[in-house]
């Protein structure tokens, strides 16, 4: 398991370095300058151009500006943003844990309802429930995230009151966040009524982000379940008498899983897309909507950094659902 | 007030109720998130309502909801004969606010005054540096260039010495980036390492003290207790920050906010109707328009720009483009703003007139390129499809149209070019009330190659901006600045769009809001009936 934990890691580098250099290109790759953006229609001398180029370090050739980029992400420096000054680095962890906290909430909300229902679907296979329950696949799958989320707000919040509109938690309740996680912090802030608030805040942004996970992890537990179904040693079990909730959950389920969980590990990249149209419009102070305002302001800084700490998240990730298929299936750690 | 109080205040706040309607704090739903908390770092209207509207004061003062300035910090100010010093008197027993890392000895005095400008201006400062300062706005309002010193006579004289006579120095001490910052925080956070917070954890005069920032979540500030003018109505403020517009809306309809901040053109209407909303409306301190290139053949003939100007249906683009939210221009200035031409008599729509008038020019087979911006601002929400409608237009008087767009740094760097093929849509926002600061930075003949995009230079009209700037009241200056908007209307450099109508849509229960036309949001006055 060592082994193929490390010769894991050691891919890890040539694929930070290629992600380094493609974030720092992407940005530079877009027409538009950060400090003509930043003068707008005020406009700027050419003399206080030039000496803001300076400043920033934008009149430097390309690969001297690449280097100490390099060398300040190895340092643990991603520099600052030039819009609000502040090191990348602090906006990013301040950000973070909304984003983190809301995705494992969907993604914990896609397989609790997920996994179920494409078993029950396998199972009943061609009857009326698999044929409804893949209909909504479908239609989950395919609804595009910000009317759904707008219907949600109109129906849950405006019309029945039973949801809030938007935020993390009421505004009348205030206390430090430590943690940045709210269900945690509301929980250490001892005021009565937080945690519920901070609940009843993360439903609708949990269903609107969950939505398309939801329908993958469906539709994908189904079909998987379906391949399993029809092999030799669910026939042996079921010829032993074996009884189906035994054979559906234990020999069917631990087998199907395998493409789920990397269906599960890809999802990640697609929550954070999502991330960025659920939290602007949930007012989610996540880093979703910081990288999309960062990208139209041109902040060079932010962009660059911020894509490849999303980028390492996700690598990191997939690491570990690599991990996870070692630990259910030893055939594949031993390749 | 020390961090242990506030956070008492705050905690008795929430546990007053748990709607965000309580009678003592006013939720503000906000459209976007500051950058930072020291006004004079940065440019936009979005930090300006969270920092220097409720933190900050000024030594002049804009009177809410005009372009009038009126005493702030400085109790009065006095312009020398020959317009090249300003001695401002500044008020006595004003109280910076406190936080939990620093609590002030002393009252304001002139030091903070010098500090707040000399960091801006003077490279060897020790804050010109700190927050990667570019100081922007200083730059923009040539204040390096104006300001030759500013000296302290005793601790509540102040003098500013200028480089030449200059009207709107009053005026532009009431802008933002002018705030007074207190010197005795800045000297502490400096020693103590970390000079930064005066960005982040802000110290002034203003109605309310900032208490915390959840970046792009909520800001929250208490009222002033020690304020030396009249004293905030609500005990705490509250920016929800939403940037979706649609949401805010909902917010405001759930009691989740009390007032929000640029509604959708399309909801306005539905927002007016319904019974629970108040909206208040005014038109915006900006001007949308197209502006030909007056050094490129035929467009130099005034005849030609006219002859165009007359087929435009503006109309037609208040109510497509606009959806209603805006109101046509006549004028290069907005109506708020003082020495508005009323007597202008707008070129009337008639494209059969306009077809008559190029013929007579000799005029024909005319070809034109639009250039439509990129982005959305409140002067025009959508250029494509304004450039789109000039170009259906234009069609019916015999002129073919090609719109072109660039990448919104490159659209306006191209557009300054002198021998600029086509003419641009684009537009301003006022900083100031001045109409200095359009007639002169829009349309004289220093900003041709610059932010002059009809590089038109009229001499008559330069010379009439120019007089009108250097003379010391507002009753001289009007006069020139309507002469200037005659000389304008028949020259035709630009065809005038339109103006935005600015919409403030808020719950019945407030009260005291007042639309302010040069943009900010403003709630010291404001207060909340049970």
């Amino acid at each position: 398991m060592l082994n193929y934990v490390l010769s894991r890691l050691l891919t890890f580098i040539p694929t930070f370095l290629g992600v380094t250099l493609i974030s720092f290109a992407f940005i530079r790759v877009l027409p538009g300058d950060p400090i003509m953006v930043m003068a707008g229609e005020r406009g700027m001398s050419d003399e206080r151009y030039a000496e803001l180029s300076a400043q920033l370090g934008y009149d430097r050739p390309m690969y001297a500006q690449f280097w100490e980029y390099l060398t300040g992400v190895l340092q643990g420096d991603l520099g600052n943003s030039f819009v609000t000054k502040r090191p990348v680095w602090d906006e990013f962890f301040s950000l973070f844990p909304a984003t983190l906290e809301l995705s494992l909430c969907a993604m914990i909300f896609a397989m609790a309802l997920g996994l179920p229902a494409g078993v029950i679907a396998a199972v009943n296979r061609g009857k009326f429930f698999d044929r409804a329950l893949m209909s909504t696949a479908l239609v989950g799958y395919s609804m595009p995230i910000f009317w759904w989320a707008l219907l949600l707000i109109i129906v849950f919040s405006g019309n029945l009151g039973w949801t809030p509109v938007s935020g993390r938690i009421d505004l009348l309740y205030y206390f430090p966040d430590p943690t940045g996680f709210m269900l945690i912090d509301s929980i250490a802030s001892g005021q009565k009524g937080a945690l519920v608030s901070a609940l009843r805040h993360l439903l609708l942004p949990t269903i609107v982000l969950g939505t398309i996970p939801l329908a993958v992890i469906a539709r994908q537990t189904r079909s998987a379940m379906l391949e399993v179904l029809g092999e030799d040693y669910i026939r042996t079990a079921r010829a032993k008498g074996m009884s189906p909730g035994r054979i559906n959950g234990i020999h069917a389920l631990r087998n199907a899983l395998i493409p789920v969980i990397t269906v599960i590990g890809l999802s990640v990249g697609t929550l954070l897309a999502g991330a960025i149209l659920t939290e602007t419009i949930f007012s989610w102070p996540g880093i979703g909507k910081w990288m999309v305002d960062s990208i139209f302001r041109r902040d060079y800084p932010v962009v660059q950094g911020g894509l490849l700490l999303i980028a390492v998240m996700v690598m990191v990730v997939n690491l570990t659902v690599d991990m996870l298929y070692g630990i259910i299936n030893p055939k594949i750690r031993k390749r | 007030m020390s961090f242990k109080h506030k956070l008492a205040t705050a905690i008795t706040l929430a546990t007053l109720g748990a709607s965000a309607a309580s009678a003592q704090s006013l939720v503000y739903c906000s459209e976007g998130s500051p950058e930072g908390f020291d006004p004079a770092l940065y440019t936009s209207g979005t930090t300006f309502d969270a920092s220097s509207h409720p933190i900050y004061n000024r030594l002049a003062e804009f009177k809410v909801g005009t372009t009038e300035t009126q005493p702030g910090l400085a109790e009065s100010w006095d312009v020398s004969e020959d317009g090249m010093t300003v001695t401002f008197k500044l008020r006595q027993g004003v109280k910076f606010h406190s936080n939990d890392q620093f609590t002030p000895t002393r009252d304001f005095n002139a030091d903070d005054v010098i500090f707040s400008f000399d960091r801006q201006g003077n490279t060897e400062n020790a804050y010109n540096q700190v927050s990667g300062g570019t100081w922007e706005y200083y730059s923009s309002m040539s204040m390096p260039d104006l300001i030759k010193s500013i000296e302290k006579v005793d601790d509540y004289t102040v003098v500013f010495s200028l480089t030449r006579p200059e009207a709107p120095i009053i005026a532009n001490m009431a802008m933002d980036f002018a705030s007074i910052v207190s010197k005795e925080y800045a000297d502490a956070m400096m020693e103590a390492g970390t000079p930064e917070m005066v960005n982040q954890a802000p110290i002034g005069t203003g109605p309310f003290t900032f208490q915390a920032y959840q970046k792009d979540a909520v800001i929250r500030y208490l009222r002033n207790e020690d304020y030396w003018g009249d004293k905030a109505k609500v005990e705490a403020l509250i920016f929800a920050i939403t940037p979706d517009a649609s949401v805010r809306y909902q917010k405001v309809q759930a009691g989740e906010c009390h007032v929000m901040a640029y509604p959708n053109p399309a909801d306005v209407q539905a927002m007016k109707d319904a019974e629970d909303i108040t909206v208040m409306e005014q038109e915006g301190l900006n001007v949308g328009y197209l502006a030909y290139n007056t050094k490129v053949a035929p467009y130099d003939n005034a005849n030609v720009r006219k002859a165009l100007n007359m087929a435009i249906d503006k109309q037609g683009i208040i109510d497509v483009v606009f959806q209603g939210s805006g109101e046509i221009a006549k004028n290069p200035i907005p109506p708020t703003m003082w020495s508005y031409r009323e007597g202008t008599v707008d070129d009337k729509h008639d494209p059969e007139a306009a077809k008559a008038m190029l013929e007579a020019e000799g005029v024909s087979d005319l070809k034109l390129k639009i250039w439509a911006m990129p982005v959305q601002r409140p002067y025009n929400p959508n250029a494509r499809r304004m450039a789109e409608l000039m170009q259906e237009d234009f069609s019916k008087i015999g002129v073919e149209v090609e719109i072109v767009s660039y990448e919104w740094g490159e659209y306006l760097e191209r557009s300054k070019a002198e021998d600029r093929d086509g003419a641009v849509l684009l537009g301003w926002t006022g900083d100031n009330g001045d109409p200095d600061n359009f007639l002169a930075v829009l349309l004289g003949c220093d900003a041709v190659g610059g932010s002059n995009r009809a590089q038109w230079c009229n001499e008559e009209f330069d010379e009439l901006t120019k007089k009108a700037k250097v003379l010391p009241t507002q009753a001289e200056r009007a006069p020139l600045y309507e002469q200037a908007q005659a000389i304008f209307k028949d020259q035709a450099p630009w065809a005038t769009i339109a103006h935005s109508v600015v919409y403030m849509t808020m719950r019945p229960e407030v009260e005291g809001y007042v639309v302010h036309p040069l943009g900010g949001h403003i709630f010291n006055q404001v207060g909340i009936t049970q």
